[in-house]
């Protein structure tokens, strides 16, 4: 149904698309510009900036990334530190989660305040390092993936869910002299794939972004996900003279370093920016269970 | 109690699923807070943590009567506080404005595009504010092409805290606004339809039906964010902090690495991080105090 507007209403209306417009543009550009400078001769790009001229294009700055050990090795670091990691901290979720969602659990208090207590007291950055060290996990894989598996968040929404699913099918299952553990890999994981979905997807993500632990607990450069290879060249300025081939002057290096940053800032986001369409919805889901629940 | 040991006994499984969380949390969670119990003592990693000397209060007032102290301290306190003030109300203008959009494609896609930038990672987002605020970078392209003069951002301490907090709202403010909408969603469009009946304005409507709808969750976004105000966004800062801006760019949880894992003062780290740890408590304990008085009971806990 629509109504009847007043000047002021249509005009505010107007304004509200002109600066959703400008907003639109404002998180657009930037994003494109790094896109099409990825793509441009580091030449032309270093004298003239973004152009239109097709002959001001090249594919330099990529084939230089994917010639680039350090960086391929990083990729091929953080897809298994992110898939592994996902998956640990799911598996940990649910496993956590459905005990506290059985009716009857002795010692579900005792678990809920160990878990939440984590949430707003923690020991510190120097006192995690000493216990990594003390574990022998500096330098080593487990240092990325294992500590931080543990999220409380995630455990309260297991078993959130775990307790929407239907009494009635585990009673059913219990009069068939079903046992928990039957019951829990036979009916309640089967109906989690949702959750465990989105859970994972949030640890991905997060963990192909992250590069702290990594940085503070990884020393061997051939362990480092690819965060960590991007901070080098984008944040300290450290192209490896190993990428550019031979002759490698200062100026070339100079040269060619603006387009190696454009290229491997749309390689490392390229993945997230790609796949994130499709997974909206299931994003939005995540915040949504996480903040109301 | 026999009757809880009975129930344990016959549920094992239930533990067995229990413990690699309860496992993973004492370890890496309950040992660190063991552990601050270095700040209070001589920490030599020979001697160990028992073995270790109690110094009392000492490294709490070394930190306090340090020179820099607070610089340090008021840098976190500024960087935080002006970054919640300017950050906290976009995400709800941005729900508001999207919610004025009747056409669902366009709102959608619109969201799709506002939303981006959550999924680049800040270092990533932080290269790009280098490589466009450089000297010889975009921006300043324009700078030099408009009034002559490039501006050197990085390297000049003024510039830290606007290029943090506006680069921190460019990532999140759309994301941030998820929340929001889905609350004016839930808004019953009767409640509009009846408003204009009874001649409400636009803005009318915005400020008595659609702003009271999200003012709970409004509530619970400004106590979470506020009680973050000391653990702000570390990671960013210690990304864009340059030889340069240090005098700005200093806050407790770079101090604290630096400290901890660059010089190796365990015990000075440690406490450092505990006395940021303290002031973040006592502030979430104090919004939500606030918040609860100014929200008809309705906080956080």
């Amino acid at each position: 149904m629509q109504f009847k507007h007043t000047r002021l209403d249509r005009f505010i209306l107007v304004l509200n698309n002109i600066l959703l417009t400008l907003g639109v543009l404002l998180v657009a550009v930037p994003l494109i510009y790094v896109v099409m400078a990825s793509f441009m001769e580091p030449t032309a790009l270093l004298n003239k900036g973004i152009s239109f001229n097709l002959s001001d294009y090249s594919v330099d700055g990529y084939k230089l990334i994917l010639s680039n050990a350090a960086m391929l090795r990083g990729f091929g670091n953080a897809l298994f530190y992110s898939a592994a990691f996902a998956f640990v901290t799911v598996a940990i979720s649910v496993f956590a989660g459905f005990p506290l969602s059985v009716e009857g659990f002795v010692g579900h208090k005792f678990f809920m305040t160990v878990f939440v207590i984590t949430m707003f007291f923690g020991g510190g950055l120097i006192p995690t390092f000493l216990v990594i060290k003390h574990l022998h996990m500096l330098n080593t894989v487990w240092a990325v993936i294992i500590p931080g598996a543990v999220n409380v968040w995630n455990i309260i929404l297991a078993r959130t869910f775990f307790k929407g699913i239907p009494k009635e099918l585990s009673e059913a299952a219990k009069m068939d002299g079903a046992s928990e553990l039957r019951i829990f890999f036979n009916i309640v994981l089967p109906l989690s794939k949702p959750i465990m979905f989105v859970l994972g997807l949030y640890a991905f993500v997060g963990q192909w972004n992250s590069f702290f632990d990594a940085m503070i607990y990884l020393e061997n450069a051939k362990l480092f996900p690819l965060q960590l290879v991007l901070r080098s060249i984008l944040i300290q300025n450290q192209v490896s003279p190993e990428m550019i081939t031979d002759r490698a002057q200062v100026a070339e290096l100079k040269r060619l370093s603006e387009i190696i940053k454009y290229a491997s800032i749309v390689i490392s986001s390229l993945p997230l920016l790609v796949m994130y369409p499709f997974f909206q919805k299931y994003f939005e889901k995540g915040v949504m269970v996480g903040s109301l629940k | 109690m026999k009757k809880n040991l009975d129930y344990i006994k016959k549920n094992r499984f239930l533990y067995l699923l229990m413990a690699p969380a309860f496992v993973l949390t004492i370890v890496f969670k309950y040992l660190p807070m063991y552990g601050v119990i270095i700040a209070f003592k001589d920490f030599s990693y020979r001697k160990g943590i028992m073995g270790s000397d109690w110094v009392g209060f000492k490294y709490f007032s070394k930190f306090l009567y340090a020179p820099n102290f607070e610089l340090i301290f008021l840098n976190t306190l500024k960087l935080s506080i002006y970054g919640l003030i300017l950050g906290f109300p976009v995400p709800i203008l941005l729900a508001l404005m999207l919610n004025q959009l009747r056409k669902v494609g366009a709102k959608k896609n619109i969201q799709l595009m506002l939303y981006a930038p959550n999924f680049i990672s800040v270092l990533v987002i932080v290269g790009m504010v280098f490589i466009f605020l450089s000297p010889t970078g975009p921006i300043n392209k324009l700078i030099i092409f408009f009034s002559g003069h490039p501006v050197n951002f990085m390297s000049e301490p003024g510039y830290f805290r606007p290029i943090y907090i506006l680069s921190g709202i460019w990532q999140g403010a759309g994301w941030a606004s998820i929340i929001y909408v889905a609350a004016l969603a839930g808004v019953d469009p009767e409640l509009h339809n009846a408003a204009t009946i009874d001649g409400a304005s636009l803005l009318q409507r915005i400020r008595k039906i659609d702003l009271p709808t999200i003012k709970p969750v409004m509530a619970i976004v400004f106590i979470l964010s506020a009680g973050g105000i000391m653990a702000i966004g570390f990671e960013k800062a210690f990304l864009m902090q340059t030889a340069l801006n240090v005098t700005t760019s200093e806050i407790l949880p770079t101090y604290v690495y630096k400290v901890g894992l660059k010089s190796g003062d365990y015990s000075y780290s440690a406490a450092i991080g505990l006395f940021n740890s303290v002031i973040n408590v006592i502030l979430l304990v104090f919004v939500n105090f606030v918040v609860k008085k100014l929200n008809e009971g309705e906080g956080l806990y």
